[in-house]
């Protein structure tokens, strides 16, 4: 079986702050990390090799530097890594991120290919599920866990907002997987070691076929108007009580504000 | 010169730094208070290939750097002292001498099991009447046909019990002082071999310190290491190298408590304000730091020379002297800063406290660190 994993440099947003002048993000000393439900669904895809042996290829779109977690992906255990990495390909949107990666994945021969649900920095699902359009595969979103028959079909357990649907998939087909379904692995010290050894194909403009207005800035329909935090209005009130006395004072709080 | 990591480097601390964080942490405060060895533990880093990070992948290691197993056991010891001393004496006591100086069969038979960290290694010079003055030893080996006959004890063996395998020294000719020590590898399973009482301590309380009992144990001759009459070598080689090991825990230690403190003077309030505002902390606390960047750099530039092959013995005893002295004094004033909190078990800095001490005695006590330095510049 060949698996490709789309995955993708995020910074970590827990340590992330927005410049409240201008309500962009303050990237200095902020470090970057594989996307968590990437890393998530890199890890399914290492137990399926692990279980049938698979071939696993990682891509990624981005900078130069975004090397660093097709690394990190190769000190778990993948066999192959492509950057997607041009000028061309920047400012992008999610239409014309999916419409890039689709590009490239045609030239790619795979049975499996698995996304992250969304990435921390943007969070909005909408890259994974567009790929799949483009290149006219049955999709599956928000996967928890897997189970294949070592043939063709897959039982995946599909997470809903209240509740779960299991579905059976024949291959080829997207997943896009959650972290919270797999706890991903270390990397192994061997692993490390070897990380850097291994070649990281670069493929720009010139690599993929694709219509150059639907890729980069000319392909995003979407613009960023204004980015901003919410203003804090008041200091709030803290009281260390149990949790009893606490949902009493709550509701009588949003009463004395006739909110409730 | 460049003083920066390598991206192999910084890849490696990303993942040492988060498997410390994730399951080594959560264990360290139940390890301490129940003096429990953790298995567990030592299982998932064997799995990693961190118990055998700077040995050949032909021999079941990682084909890692020393540079990258100080890294390790300064990042393990950083959460827990006990983990970090767990994976130096294996390493650096057990696997290293046969490394260095095994046969290609002993090499073959003994690396890939113990590298792999399928099996824990260990290692015994000191006896009661042995400590410093380690040419005292008393532990006999005689040897009878195709093989030896070991007699004698050894005490505070760090990881005896669970390890399979024991680097012993002991006189195969008593009237030569330390030229009739041999070193010998001694499986915990051969007739005559017993692990005696388990230490109680003051710190690392996780790790195994015990006494090894050597009745009429009978060894093959196949198993002594190097040759006869040349294990005290062996044995001031490999603590060089364990104090490498010793010098990254203690470094570990001092930024674990210097971590648990910074956090703690920033949430702590008296007179109105953060103690960490007030100028008396923060002078403290930058001077504490310089320290452990100085011993930090101490420790990467002894695991440097030897991973460069070139003479560091003085180097080693350099940083263990320091990063050992360093997490005693920053331990020690990390209880300080906490206050009556910190001298509870309610905050770690009283455990990475009792932790410390241990670094400024074993493998070479801090006096001993200073003869071998001043023997250095002296010769």
């Amino acid at each position: 079986m060949k698996i490709v994993v789309c995955i993708k440099q995020v910074p970590d947003t827990t340590e992330i702050k927005l410049d409240p002048v201008t309500g962009t993000l303050i990237r200095d000393g902020v470090p970057s990390i594989m996307n968590p439900d990437d890393k998530g669904g890199l890890e399914f895809a290492l137990q399926l090799k692990d279980q049938y042996g698979a071939h696993v290829t990682v891509i990624t779109m981005g900078p130069p530097q975004a090397e660093a977690i097709l690394r990190e992906a190769y000190a778990m255990g993948v066999d192959r890594a492509i950057l997607l990495s041009d000028r061309k390909f920047g400012g992008a949107d999610t239409l014309a991120t999916s419409n890039t990666i689709a590009a490239a994945l045609r030239s790619l021969e795979f049975d499996l290919l698995i996304t992250g649900r969304q990435a921390i920095d943007g969070d909005t699902a909408q890259v994974g599920p567009q790929i799949a359009e483009h290149l006219d595969l049955p999709q599956v979103t928000y996967v928890e866990s897997l189970t294949f028959d070592g043939n063709k079909t897959f039982t995946v357990k599909k997470s809903m907002e209240d509740g779960y649907q299991m579905v059976q998939v024949d291959t080829p087909c997207v997943f896009t997987a959650l972290a919270s379904g797999v706890k991903p692995r270390y990397m192994s010290v061997r692993g490390i070691v070897e990380a850097y050894n291994h070649p990281i194909e670069t493929w720009t403009y010139n690599d993929i076929t694709v219509d150059d207005q639907k890729i980069g800035l000319n392909g995003s329909p979407t613009r960023v108007f204004k980015s901003f935090t919410k203003g804090v209005k008041a200091a709030g009130q803290i009281y260390e009580v149990d949790p009893a006395e606490a949902v009493d004072i709550i509701i009588g709080k949003l009463k004395e504000k006739f909110i409730i | 010169m460049d003083f920066s990591l390598s991206k192999q480097e910084q890849l490696f601390l990303q993942m040492i730094r988060e498997f410390a964080e994730k399951e080594v942490k959560p264990l360290a405060a139940e390890v301490d208070e129940s003096e429990r060895f953790p298995m567990e533990t030592v299982q998932k880093m064997a799995k990693l290939g961190i118990m055998g990070i700077p040995f050949p992948v032909e021999l079941g290691g990682a084909g890692g750097s020393n540079i990258l197993y100080t890294m390790a056991v300064e990042e393990l010891s950083r959460v827990c002292a006990t983990t970090g001393v767990i994976v130096s004496a294996h390493t650096s006591l057990c696997c290293a001498p046969i490394m260095e100086h095994g046969t290609p069969e002993q090499k073959a038979k003994y690396l890939p099991k113990l590298a792999s960290g399928e099996w824990i290694g260990a290692f015994g010079l000191t006896e009661p009447n042995a400590g410093t003055d380690a040419s005292a030893q008393q532990t006999i080996a005689v040897k009878e046909g195709d093989h030896y006959v070991l007699n004698g004890s050894k005490i505070f063996i760090t990881n005896a019990g669970y390890a399979h395998v024991y680097i012993i020294m002991a006189m195969t000719d008593k009237s030569k002082g330390t030229k009739g020590i041999s070193a010998f590898i001694v499986e915990k399973d051969f007739p005559g071999f017993s692990v005696g009482k388990k230490e109680k301590k003051l710190g690392i309380r996780g790790s195994a310190t015990c006494e090894l009992i050597m009745e009429n144990c009978i060894v093959p001759a196949e198993n002594l290491l190097g040759q006869e009459g040349k294990g005290f070598g062996i044995a001031m080689k490999t603590l060089d190298g364990g104090r490498i090991g010793i010098a990254s825990q203690a470094l570990g230690i001092a930024q674990g408590a210097m971590d648990e403190t910074v956090k703690y003077v920033k949430e702590r309030k008296q007179f109105g304000k953060a103690i960490g505002q007030f100028q008396n902390t923060q002078f403290q606390l930058a001077d504490l730091q310089t320290k452990i960047e100085a011993a930090r750099l101490l420790v990467r530039q002894a695991a440097y020379k030897k991973d460069l092959k070139v003479p560091y013995s003085a180097d080693a005893a350099m940083a263990k002297l320091f990063a050992a002295e360093t997490a005693m004094e920053v331990t020690t004033k990390a209880v300080q800063f906490h206050g009556g909190y910190g001298y509870t078990r309610e905050y770690p800095v009283e455990r990475m406290m009792r932790d410390a001490k241990i670094t400024e005695i074993y493998e070479g006590t801090s006096e001993v660190q200073r003869m071998v330095i001043a023997a250095n510049l002296l010769k």
